[in-house]
């Protein structure tokens, strides 16, 4: 096989695309700017931390099942890490939201790692959401009833029934979470692409 | 080649300063066990809430009266789910964005017959009572005007309804088989036959409870219950959840607007309250985009707080 046959490969190209783009040493940084220092910036890995757990407690409920929890000691603790983590995961995620729009993180060509977030963010608010419609329990039932009315009044009723607990719970542990690591990958990725946004700077005339 | 002008709200200045070592990794798995050991002491600190499913056995036995009129709501076609509209009926336009009737546009694509889904056929599921069947039998081969004139002979009748000794009692005369039927649906409610019979009429196996939610819905007995739990809209409604806990308090704007003039009044509450979210969510992903909301981090000169130590070495 010639030289320029293998670089014409996909695969040939691709890997030489990808590693142009996010070479290791951007992948996985040793070093950071030195304005990178600032307790803000944790929240954005308190966030990815919190998934982490999110899908772990979610992963031990699947395992018996949906109901399992409401007559298990063990299941309902359980079912208590899956609820805190979740709540952990929103908190440091408004505030990295907050947080990167005072920086204004979306300067530099920054824009999609930003917008990447925002989705990440509702796409997140929708898998929450799923999750309390196929608790089976009062809460389900009363948080189904009463959100169809805005559901159904935008048509979308039609086709994604808050009230019919097994699409809820499709959605919830298997749709709406592929959709948010996939997302929450690209985002990451896109702020190593891009690196971490500078200060603002006054004096600057000139764009980067 | 001529340099481009700098727009400090879209462009970033080149970082010609220094690097301080980073270990990625490690804070990566801090992040996972300090965030992993706060979910556990939360957990036991907390726990979380788990209130019963209701059930229609324990509504039509603890609220007796609300089911029988619920029920007869949904035969005489007064029900919210049988006045609903879209996805469930045609028997409404739905609401309405302006002249956008969304719902109507997409269809019942869900049908519900309330007087069927709610009544008749949980009574066919019944095994075979000789009295209930000839009814069901003079109720199937009756017309539309005929049904229509027992309904409303019955429900003029059920003004004065009571329930003695567990038997529901409304004197009722030209009710056809109407005042079997319902009483037949009041026990087959209280032994908890209906329960099953709201979720299996599409068959053995299943995981869709609209019939029963609907069922529930349309009768006050879950609403004064989640009113005593702090769950109504006027209550900040479904952001919250049973017992003291956080909820969803990330949906505390969407929930907002249900507390504010015209939305919380008006019958097209719900599409308002929609469309205000999706433009507002829009206009979130878009920030980098619109003049004004982009420059609000620079005037505001917050993030010179976060910065503090980088601006504190420029001076």
């Amino acid at each position: 096989m010639s030289t320029t046959e293998v670089d014409r490969q996909w695969t040939t190209r691709l890997r030489k695309r990808v590693t142009a783009k996010l070479p290791p040493e951007k992948l996985l940084p040793d070093t950071q700017p030195s304005y990178v220092s600032s307790w803000i910036y944790v929240f954005g890995v308190t966030t990815m931390a919190a998934l982490a757990v999110v899908i772990a407690t979610g992963c031990l409920l699947a395992l018996r099942g949906p109901q399992w929890w409401h007559g298990s000691s063990v299941g309902h603790f359980v079912n208590s890490l899956h609820l805190w983590s979740v709540e952990i995961f929103f908190f440091a995620m408004v505030i990295h939201l907050w947080g990167k729009y005072f920086m204004a993180a979306w300067r530099g060509g920054r824009a999609l790692t930003w917008m990447t977030g925002v989705v990440t963010f509702v796409t997140s608010i929708a898998a929450a959401f799923t999750g309390y419609l196929c608790q089976t329990n009062f809460d389900s039932q009363w948080i189904s009833t009463q959100a169809k009315d805005g559901i159904n009044a935008t048509g979308a009723g039609a086709f994604w029934n808050v009230l019919n607990m097994g699409q809820m719970l499709m959605w919830h542990i298997v749709l709406l979470p592929i959709a948010a690591v996939l997302l929450t990958a690209f985002h990451v990725l896109l702020v190593r692409v891009k690196g971490v946004v500078p200060p603002f700077d006054d004096t600057a005339t000139v764009a980067s | 080649m001529t340099a481009k002008r700098f727009r400090p709200d879209v462009d970033a200045p080149e970082w010609k300063g220094g690097h301080t070592p980073y270990d990625i990794v490690k804070e990566g798995v801090i992040a996972l066990v300090v965030v992993a050991i706060l979910t556990v002491l939360l957990a036991v600190v907390f726990g979380s809430p788990d209130e019963p499913a209701l059930t229609v056995k324990g509504w039509s036995n603890s609220d007796p009266m609300d089911f029988a009129a619920t029920a007869l709501s949904e035969l005489n076609g007064t029900s919210g789910t049988a006045q609903y509209g879209a996805p469930y009926n045609n028997a409404s336009t739905g609401q309405q964005l302006g002249p956008l009737t969304l719902a109507k546009w997409v269809g019942d694509r869900i049908p519900v017959n309330a007087a069927n889904a709610f009544v008749v056929n949980p009574l066919r599921s019944l095994p075979e009572q000789p009295v209930l069947s000839a009814d069901l039998q003079q109720w199937s081969n009756a017309s539309a005007t005929t049904r229509a004139g027992w309904v409303n002979n019955y429900t003029h009748a059920a003004n004065h309804m009571k329930v003695v000794g567990g038997q529901l009692v409304v004197s009722a005369s030209n009710a056809g088989p109407v005042q079997v039927m319902m009483s037949d649906l009041f026990q087959m409610a209280r032994t908890g036959a209906l329960d099953q019979a709201l979720v299996t009429q599409k068959g053995f196996y299943t995981t869709d409870y609209t019939l029963p939610l609907l069922f529930l819905a349309d009768g006050a007995y879950m609403a004064n219950i989640a009113q005593k739990q702090h769950l109504t809209g006027d209550q900040w409604g479904m952001m919250n959840e049973t017992g003291n806990y956080p909820g969803q308090a990330w949906l505390w704007l969407y929930t907002f607007w249900y507390q504010v003039s015209p939305m919380n009044t008006s019958g097209n509450g719900d599409i308002l309250v929609w469309a205000i979210m999706m433009l507002l969510t829009l206009g979130l992903v878009l920030v980098p985009f619109i003049p004004g909301l982009r420059t609000i981090p620079r005037k505001t000169k917050v993030y010179r707080l976060i910065w503090r130590e980088h601006y504190r070495g420029l001076t």
